[in-house]
């Protein structure tokens, strides 16, 4: 799993919470425009392992490099940088309540000082998601399936070079999950880097018949390629 | 953590974004405003103070310091001539520039305040007053003593020493303290706001670690946070200083009766003094909602 031009990178990592190590000699690489799958029984540190990816929580042991670069010798500053670069779709979606689904969706684009990409960017992003509508809305208004695809749009507003999406089809039904595999698909095909955390495999059934994905399992504080039972 | 003049611009510029991202948070924000409209209506009481010791020492160690006074005591049918005696050798001394006996009237007015009006002082063995007005140059105080124990055995010169240093040095302790009281308030302001900004950042933990996840960097989140605090804080500033001022300008007038008490408040220019309040709230805000954002940030990540 190895390789020089790698975007994300795990290398012999550990990491423990409150002295209980929840994962030990992990390696990971993802390939530019690759597409990965990672599931594992509940508790096994799925979203664990995505916050390493996208700089959130620090690696115990081992080496995490994001882009070529160590994320533990990262500034905080870095780790923005870098974060610019990796769109995530948290389960829980992380929104900021209090304002309206089009400045939650352009907020990366406004924080990063690129305003100015919004106008455009915002109406063709929340048209390829289908909550144009709902623009206005605030989060708590939106139904899960809305907020799974609001999130979407933010976490590639900045065109970034990796989409993490943790358990996105989680709240959603059956339909709802085939078109937010669908979108994840689309942005594979432009070339863009896929990690999706899930659960079901059905959803990884179903995306094998339109992508070329690795599917990985993380089971016993180990990661492996899962078989062909997939 | 250094100051950088662009992020003064910035925050004078503003960013709504930033600003909009941090939900409006009503109980610190009146929190703010009120301490710093309280603060700052002190400041300007301090102010006024300080303003009123420093005039006060200025004017005693200035009329005092120009004056003397001569008393004579002696049996009643000499004091007339000993007071002929005194002037003329004050009149010749270098340094005195007048010197005259105090009229009955005026000896009664001085004694007025303890005694009460139609003192018959005539008929009490009062000692007749002269006093001494100095050139710029002021007189040979020692060399004056000599001369008037030889011509004029019941005369004392009082040259104000003895009570005027006490008076000059209470008055300019009184105006450290009302400046020192100014630092101090300074000082509680910015505890006050650094516990407001870090009620508001605990508060706001959830949207900054949002902000944080999109690829926020520390000083865009902060300066949402500074730019909050620092314009409360100025416009609370404001708001104090006006009722401040106000009630100020409303004090008596200063007269010879009410003496200090009446004389608090501002004169001429210094009533642009406080007009340096809210400014000065607004940059004691930035520092220390800066301070206190960073710090939290760090912290928190």
């Amino acid at each position: 799993m190895g390789g020089g031009n790698n975007v994300i990178e795990l290398e012999g990592v550990a990491y423990s919470y409150g002295g209980a190590e929840l994962f030990a000699q992990l390696n990971l690489s993802l390939a530019p425009g690759s597409f990965h799958f990672l599931t594992g029984p509940s508790g096994a540190g799925k979203t664990t392992l995505l916050k390493l990816c996208y700089g959130e929580l620090l690696a115990t042991s081992g080496q995490v490099r994001l882009f070529g670069e160590d994320a533990a010798a990262l500034p905080r500053d870095g780790v923005a940088m870098i974060r610019r670069r990796i769109g995530v779709v948290h389960q829980d979606c992380q929104f900021l309540d209090h304002l309206p689904l089009s400045e939650n969706v352009a907020l990366p684009l406004k924080v990063a000082g690129r305003e100015d990409e919004t106008d455009g960017n915002l109406d063709d992003l929340l048209g390829w998601v289908g909550l144009k509508a709902q623009a206005n809305q605030t989060p708590p208004q939106l139904s899960g399936g809305e907020r799974q695809r609001a999130a979407l749009a933010r976490a590639v507003i900045m065109s970034p070079d990796v989409i993490i999406a943790d358990e996105p089809t989680g709240n959603v039904d059956w339909e709802m999950s085939q078109r937010l595999l669908t979108l994840l698909v689309e942005l594979n095909k432009m070339g863009k880097t896929v990690l999706i955390a899930t659960h079901d495999l059905n959803l990884i059934r179903t995306a094998k018949n339109h992508v070329s994905a690795r599917v990985l399992r993380l089971k016993d504080r180990k990661l492996q390629l899962a078989g062909a039972e997939l | 953590m250094r100051f950088d003049p662009r992020q003064l611009l910035d925050l004078i510029i503003g960013d709504p974004q930033a600003d909009r991202a941090v939900p409006p948070t009503g109980f610190t924000a009146r929190l703010t405003v009120f301490t710093a409209a309280a603060m700052a209506f002190l400041a300007v009481f301090a102010m006024a103070l300080s303003m009123a010791t420093g005039r006060l020492a200025d004017r005693w160690s200035e009329e005092l310091a120009r004056t003397s006074t001569l008393r004579i005591s002696a049996p009643a049918d000499q004091v007339a001539a000993q007071t002929r005696a005194a002037i003329a050798v004050l009149e010749t001394t270098p340094g005195v520039a007048a010197a005259r006996a105090l009229t009955p009237d005026e000896q009664r007015s001085l004694l007025e305040p303890w005694f009460g009006p139609g003192l018959p002082i005539e008929a009490l063995p009062i000692p007749q007053l002269v006093e001494i007005i100095e050139d710029g140059a002021g007189y040979d105080a020692t060399g004056l003593r000599a001369r008037l124990q030889a011509e004029v055995p019941g005369a004392v010169l009082d040259d104000h020493t003895r009570w005027r240093e006490p008076l000059i040095s209470a008055a300019g302790r009184l105006r450290s303290l009302g400046w020192f009281a100014i630092l101090l308030i300074g000082a509680a302001t910015a505890a006050m706001i650094t516990l407001a900004a870090q009620s508001a950042l605990a508060a706001n933990a959830q949207v900054i670690r949002v902000m944080r996840l999109v690829g926020a960097e520390d000083t865009y989140i902060a300066r949402a946070f500074v730019r909050r605090f620092t314009s409360r804080a100025f416009l609370g500033a404001l708001g104090g200083t006006v009722i401040g001022m106000i009630a100020v300008a409303v004090l008596p007038n200063g007269d010879d009766v009410g003496g200090f008490l009446t004389d608090l408040g501002f004169r001429g220019l210094g009533w642009f003094w406080p007009l340096c309040v809210p400014p000065l709230a607004a940059i004691v805000a930035y520092f220390a909602t800066r301070a206190a954002a960073l710090r939290t940030l760090k912290e928190q990540s």
